[in-house]
């Protein structure tokens, strides 16, 4: 039922999900244009530096990071032996991503 | 059968998970680490063009994205978007292709 | 005396809420709210009880929007600012009322596997099963289910899966496969695979969440999913 943090934990992982396989493609094809040599790849990395893309790259980051958790969650229901403290495993993992984007967003700013 | 396919797709979406885990954890801390202080072309390649142990790891995270991203959308196709029969397994097998070219082309240029 | 504000549904699917005003006690559960009103206000206000001790699960109803039985909830714990809302189970029919219609839910039991299926006659010596064995504690944890449906009621992918086999159907399974006396088997690990059954739960945990016996569902549907791929890998499926 909405509301309880069961529904949260799956929808913060179906969407980052979502997300990250709309944006694969994108970072597959920019990492591709290194084939083309130094030069095309430098030409990307600049555009890069605007402070739009580096939030967005931060924001990619934080949902990798909230999906990864979310995955690892369900990993350790489905396959290990039952606990009651399983159910606040959403909140862990949310706390776990929150740490990984604060990360980022401190290498990024460095 | 549907219990059949059902049941490997599981078991392929569980597994690649378990390798993703450790690709992504990885891949975080290499990232965190090698954007500080800037990121130019000649900076990356000239780390990783050559490196057969990151090729072979960046060769192991893609084909199992190819395998993993498919799978996690299959639910979301079926439920939200109510598609479901061949025609969405055969337009996710399509992703899966077009992920692990993208991908490959991705790995060869940065690693090779 | 103060006085509930209570919100009844009327009708099936098609229906209203009726406003009641209802004199409040101490210590008084939702079953006696809904009691009387049905004694004292409106004969016509069709509800289903049995037990009212919390044995039975026949008064499990939607309770301020979640699934309760209304003879173990106190009043004092739901209702805020003296204001009840009471309406028949999330994701069955509604026959009238308050009463929801159960034979969808135990149908999926049955599609499930969820009966015993023994191969020992009188003729034969007892099974021994010990009591401490992982298989038998297995069972133990979700054999006190008594099919009130409020898990049913509560999970969201039931909500939007008709064709979905449901918590409380799975849990059963589950028991029955850890049974050693069982030997329907491989053929209730095919019924319980697919998109019917444990591979769409997505671990929302709504059904451990609601349980009024504490049961863990989420649980039980984990270990389908275990079963089912292990019997896939060992070519029995």
């Amino acid at each position: 039922m909405r509301g309880h943090t069961g529904y949260w934990a799956f929808i913060v992982h179906r969407v980052s999900g979502v997300l990250l396989v709309l944006f694969l493609p994108g970072h597959f094809i920019a990492l591709g244009s290194a084939l083309e040599g130094a030069a095309e790849f430098d030409a990307f990395l600049e555009w890069t530096r605007m402070p739009a893309v580096k939030f967005a790259e931060w924001g990619i980051v934080v949902l990798l990071a909230a999906h990864l958790a979310g995955g690892l969650r369900v990993l350790a229901l489905e396959f290990l032996p039952w606990r009651d403290w399983q159910k606040t495993l959403a909140a862990l993992a949310a706390a776990v991503s929150l740490a990984v984007g604060l990360a980022f967003a401190l290498a990024l700013v460095r | 059968m549907n219990a059949r396919r059902e049941t490997l797709l599981w078991l392929a979406q569980r597994a690649s998970a378990a390798v993703l885990a450790l690709c992504v954890v990885v891949h975080l801390a290499t990232m965190i680490y090698a954007i500080q202080g800037g990121l130019s072309a000649a900076e990356i390649l000239g780390r990783t063009r050559g490196n057969v142990g990151w090729l072979a790891f960046y060769t192991t995270f893609v084909l199992a994205i190819a395998v993993h991203a498919p799978i996690g959308l299959r639910p979301v196709l079926g439920e939200w978007l109510g598609w479901r029969g061949a025609s969405r397994d055969a337009a996710l097998s399509a992703l899966a292709l077009v992920l692990a070219a993208l991908g490959m082309r991705a790995v060869l240029g940065v690693f090779t | 005396m103060t006085v509930l504000r209570v919100n009844i549904w009327r009708g099936d699917a098609q229906g209203a809420y009726q406003r009641f005003d209802v004199p409040r006690h101490a210590s008084q559960t939702v079953l006696d709210v809904v009691t009387y009103v049905q004694r004292v206000l409106d004969p016509t206000l069709a509800y289903r009880f049995a037990c009212r001790v919390g044995m039975c699960g026949s008064c499990a109803m939607t309770v301020n929007g979640v699934a309760r039985w209304t003879c173990r909830t106190h009043v004092d714990r739901v209702a805020r600012e003296d204001r009840l809302e009471i309406a028949p189970l999330r994701n069955l029919p509604a026959v009238r009322d308050l009463v929801a219609d159960m034979s969808g839910f135990f149908e999926k039991w049955a599609r499930a596997g969820g009966s015993f299926k023994g191969a020992r006659t009188r003729r034969d010596n007892f099974e021994p099963i010990a009591p401490q064995s992982p298989a038998r504690l297995q069972v133990d944890a979700g054999i006190e289910c008594i099919g009130c449906a409020v898990c049913y009621a509560s999970c969201d992918v039931v909500a939007q899966n008709p064709a979905y086999l449901g918590p409380a159907a799975l849990n059963r399974a589950w028991t029955l496969v850890n049974d050693a006396r069982d030997v329907a088997g491989a053929e209730r690990l095919r019924a319980v695979a697919g998109d019917a059954g444990c591979h769409s739960c997505h671990t929302q945990m709504g059904c451990t969440q609601h349980c009024p016996k504490k049961l863990s569902p989420t649980a039980a549907i984990a270990g389908l999913k275990r079963a089912t791929a292990g019997a896939w890998l060992s070519g029995e499926l």
